[in-house]
């Protein structure tokens, strides 16, 4: 593993040097360096195969030989002719930039490392100058000078190595006067490395195990269940209440599904835990599954087919179960999957089964928002109970806290879940700060390690793009004492602890249902001297069970 | 390509453009090819090229709704969805149609820019950017002005709105003939517009000699038209007979046109038939763009992708094989009992 620079060291960039530009141009620099700490690890041959992916085998982005097959260009070339016949985003988005430029510094991975092949319109433009050469005439003909180039085995590798520094976060996206979504653009790409098998490990091996186990993690089902029982156990501990889900149960009303990273790592475990202590208190009619034990969908960063292919499982579980909607956790990519592809992949699936237009059982409340595709975030289900005062609540529980929220890419982006966390928040704590208002919404930053990047190997590349959420942070720390980073997604809960511990270790990591489940009175509840994480309250601190 | 070498090569290619018009009129007198025969070819190849991409665009379907959400969704009855929300996260077609027509007539999202300034790296900023968004809107709808003012020169009588606009863009009667600002405005916008390609590192890096090509291309339509009128004063009832000539498709040469403006209308039958195959196609593919023509209902509405692939996906019951037995001494529910599976 390569050595990871310390912050000082890594905040020497030159975004722009003036001879960027000057210099020879940016066709005629290849090839590309592929630096150690800046890419994620190969996929593993078992796993690629797992899911009948193409070309399976052992190989490394360090070495010469990526182990294509011999026709490799032309499985490229079709794969890219064919999808420029499948989604009018990008055949559109091949012909329409005009090379404005405001997307330049808008990318998080640019600002964190000064690279201008990470600028998204160059980024987009290694793509374009393939397609020019090879689907256009003035490009077949003019070359170089109408911004076309062949593509080569050493093209090929600039490919991969940028498209595996983007995070299809769509923040560039925003900017863009035409609309062009760079995630979009990625997303082909990464078809297109498919069709050679050069997938990265960390898509691949939680592809092939959520796809057998349920989940990316590929907990069994034996094990999913030992650990929320561990949960429940630690819950108990905490509040005197022993918490009963259920799992796989037919018949229940609600099916709910998370990631499973928070069912597996903290500080993830504790808005599981926050979940858990909602649903008991609530005492509604919901069962976990260990089939469909995964929100997250690796797919988004695979291919279209293998997207589907892991959410369909969504509603044969919620069709086999009996139950008349679902209920999604906190996560974010899985919000995009669900919001803008779920309903047109995998509607069908739900046929003669007993989902309907989700109604709270708390509440009465018709979801019309999530009529057809018959799944609720959770921070709606919550912020809906809040608003009903269904929930009791002690914020000062939560007065050790000083939050701000960071949204989420795929939320904000992708959907426009923006203010239901911000209002569960205000209800559960009282110090809540935001960060500047360029750096959250719907021009949130993000977390570094989105879209399966979030590997260990590729620590350099996460501490650069988390560089500009990072300094937010360290903008409301230093001015508020913000000492909490809230967040709704599971990849967060996973990528930010680390960049905090690198560029703001002042500041703690928790998903927002944490903080609910912390707050919540319950029903039979002993005096609460600690919180989740077995630290004393506000207040507490000189308590006999501490 | 580094910036020299573009430059070279497309102000080369105007100035060589130039040349052939000048030579071929004054030295050739090929007026009928650069008066008649070139304009309708530009005109036909800009249509049809038109049509063909934007034929070819539509063809590739929008299998998924994406639209980039840049506000709060509508979704609790209590969450404030007001205007600018029904804009930035449209749920509805007339939400949409807001939307584009604040980007295509406001450049919206262009609006939104900023800058960032990293400094150290300890505190970096963004900072409202909106000189670009300016320069943008000034160049288009200073370009808008200009086309439509030459409407003069292709109906007979003209649209009510051209004496108007000639009149509000000639609003500082200063000089016989009238000064219209649009030709000078549109002139500094498009200085500022390459210069800003030719500063920043940042943008002289990503240029292609397809951004600076057509900003040489429309500077020197720009300048002839200038000379023309301020300069070299064209015979303009005779140029009025040559352009009226070819709308009505009954083309004719008069007497006495000048070669500058044979330059000026040969820059602009380039300007036609170069349209179609370059980044200008963002005119037309603005109102196509999935990201921002599609509202934020997929979860109301199903979406549906006409070629949505039927894809094999991990069954229950396979999962349930996997882990039958584990699954029962962990007290999970199974489909079926170990014993009558295993038959």
């Amino acid at each position: 593993m390569a050595d990871t620079p310390k912050p000082d060291e890594l905040l020497k960039i030159k975004h722009s040097p003036w001879q960027l530009g000057l210099e020879k141009g940016w066709m005629r620099t290849l090839p590309v360096e592929i630096k150690p700490g800046m890419h994620c690890y190969a996929g593993e041959a078992k796993n690629v195969a797992a899911v009948g992916m193409p070309n399976p085998r052992q190989w490394s982005a360090s070495d010469e030989d990526w182990k294509l097959p011999e026709n490799w260009k032309q499985i490229v070339l079709d794969g890219f002719e064919d999808r420029l016949k499948r989604f009018r985003s990008f055949r559109l988005f091949m012909d329409i930039c005009v090379r404005c430029g405001a997307c330049a510094d808008k990318c998080h991975y640019f600002i964190g490392s000064g690279d201008p092949k990470n600028m998204p319109v160059l980024r987009a433009e290694l793509l374009r100058s393939v397609y020019r050469k090879h689907f256009t005439t003035a490009g077949k003909i003019l070359g170089p000078i109408a911004g076309a180039r062949e593509l080569t085995y050493d093209v090929l590798k600039e490919w991969w190595y940028y498209l595996y520094q983007c995070s299809e976060c769509r923040r560039c996206s925003v900017f863009c006067p035409y609309g062009i979504d760079t995630a979009e653009i990625t997303m082909m790409g990464r078809e297109l490395t498919n069709l050679l098998g050069l997938n990265i490990d960390w898509i691949a091996g939680p592809v092939a195990n959520c796809n057998r186990t349920g989940n990316h993690l590929g907990i069994m089902p034996h094990a999913f269940k030992e650990m929320m029982e561990f949960f429940v156990d630690e819950l108990e501990e905490v509040t005197g209440v022993r918490v009963e889900p259920s799992f796989n149960r037919k018949g229940a009303e609600i099916l709910f599904i998370t990631p499973s990273g928070d069912v597996f790592a903290d500080p993830g475990t504790y808005t599981a835990m926050g979940y858990m202590a909602l649903f008991h208190e609530l005492g509604i009619d919901i069962t976990w599954s260990t089939y469909a034990s995964e929100g997250g969908n690796f797919g988004l960063f695979t291919s279209n087919e293998i997207m589907k292919k892991l959410n369909a499982k969504m509603y044969a579980e919620a069709k086999r179960l009996g139950v008349k909607w679902i209920l999604g956790g906190e996560c974010g990519h899985m919000w995009r999957v669900i919001n803008q592809y779920m309903g047109t992949m995998n509607l069908d699936l739900a046929q003669g089964s007993k989902l309907e237009e989700p109604v709270s059982p708390v509440t009465g409340y018709r979801f019309e928002n999530a009529k057809s595709t018959k799944m609720v975030h959770i921070m709606e289900f919550t912020a809906d109970l809040i608003r009903n005062g269904k929930l009791k609540l002690d914020p000062s529980r939560n007065d050790n806290l000083r939050v701000t929220f960071h949204d989420s890419c795929n939320p904000a982006r992708g959907m426009g879940l923006l203010e239901e966390p911000r209002y569960v928040i205000k209800n559960v704590c009282n110090h809540f700060y935001e960060m500047p208002p360029n750096s959250i919404r719907e021009q949130t930053f993000c977390c570094g390690g989105g879209s399966g990047l979030n590997a260990g190997e590729d620590m350099e590349l996460r501490f650069r793009g988390g560089l500009p959420r990072a300094n937010a942070v360290q903008y409301v720390h230093k001015k508020y004492g913000v000492n909490m980073l809230a967040n709704v997604c599971a990849i967060d809960r996973a990528v930010l602890p680390a960049l905090m511990q690198y560029w703001v270790p002042e500041v703690d990591v928790t998903g927002v249902h944490e903080m609910v489940g912390n707050a919540l009175l319950m029903e039979g509840e002993k005096k609460r001297t600690v919180n989740y994480r077995g630290e004393p309250l506000p207040g507490m601190e000189d308590s006999d069970d501490v | 390509m580094n910036v020299i070498l573009s430059l070279v090569i497309s102000s080369g290619v105007v100035f060589t453009l130039l040349a052939i018009s000048f030579v071929g009129v004054w030295g050739a007198h090929l007026q009928w090819l650069f008066g008649i025969v070139i304009p309708y070819v530009a005109v036909i190849i800009f249509f049809v090229g038109v049509v063909r991409r934007v034929v070819q665009w539509a063809k590739s379907p929008v299998p998924f709704r994406i639209p980039t959400t840049c506000a709060q969704q509508k979704s609790l009855p209590w969450i404030k969805y007001g205007y600018a929300e029904k804009l930035d996260n449209p749920v509805t077609t007339t939400g949409v149609v807001g939307r584009m027509i604040l980007e295509v007539f406001c450049f919206r999202s262009l609006f939104r820019n900023t800058r960032m300034e990293f400094g150290t790296g300890e505190s970096i900023t963004y900072k409202p950017a909106k000189w670009l968004w300016l320069f943008a809107i000034i160049f288009h709808y200073a370009f808008l002005v200009i086309i439509l003012r030459h409407l003069r020169f292709f109906t007979e009588p003209m649209p009510f709105f051209v004496p108007i606009i000639e009149k509000i863009d000639g609003f500082f009667q200063v000089f016989t003939p009238t000064i219209y600002q649009s030709g000078f405005i549109i002139g500094g916008a498009l200085t500022f517009l390459l210069l800003r390609r030719l500063l920043d590192p940042k943008l002289r890096y990503i240029s292609l000699v397809a951004d600076y090509f057509p900003l040489f291309l429309i500077l020197s339509i720009v300048t002839t038209g200038l000379l023309m009128r301020y300069v070299l004063k064209a015979d303009v009832v005779a140029i009025k007979e040559l352009t009226l000539g070819l709308v009505t498709l009954h083309p004719a040469l008069p007497e006495g046109i000048s070669v500058i403006f044979f330059m000026h209308l040969f820059l602009v039958s380039v300007l036609f038939a170069y349209f179609p195959y370059s980044k200008l196609m963002h005119m037309p593919g603005v109102f196509l763009s999935p990201t921002r023509n599609l509202s934020n209902n997929s979860r109301i509405v199903r979406h549906i992708n006409p070629w949505n692939p039927t894809v094999k996906y991990h069954t229950y019951e396979a999962y349930e094989d996997d882990f039958r037995e584990r699954m029962i001494e962990a007290g999970l529910p199974v489909d079926k009992e170990a014993a009558s599976a295993s038959e």
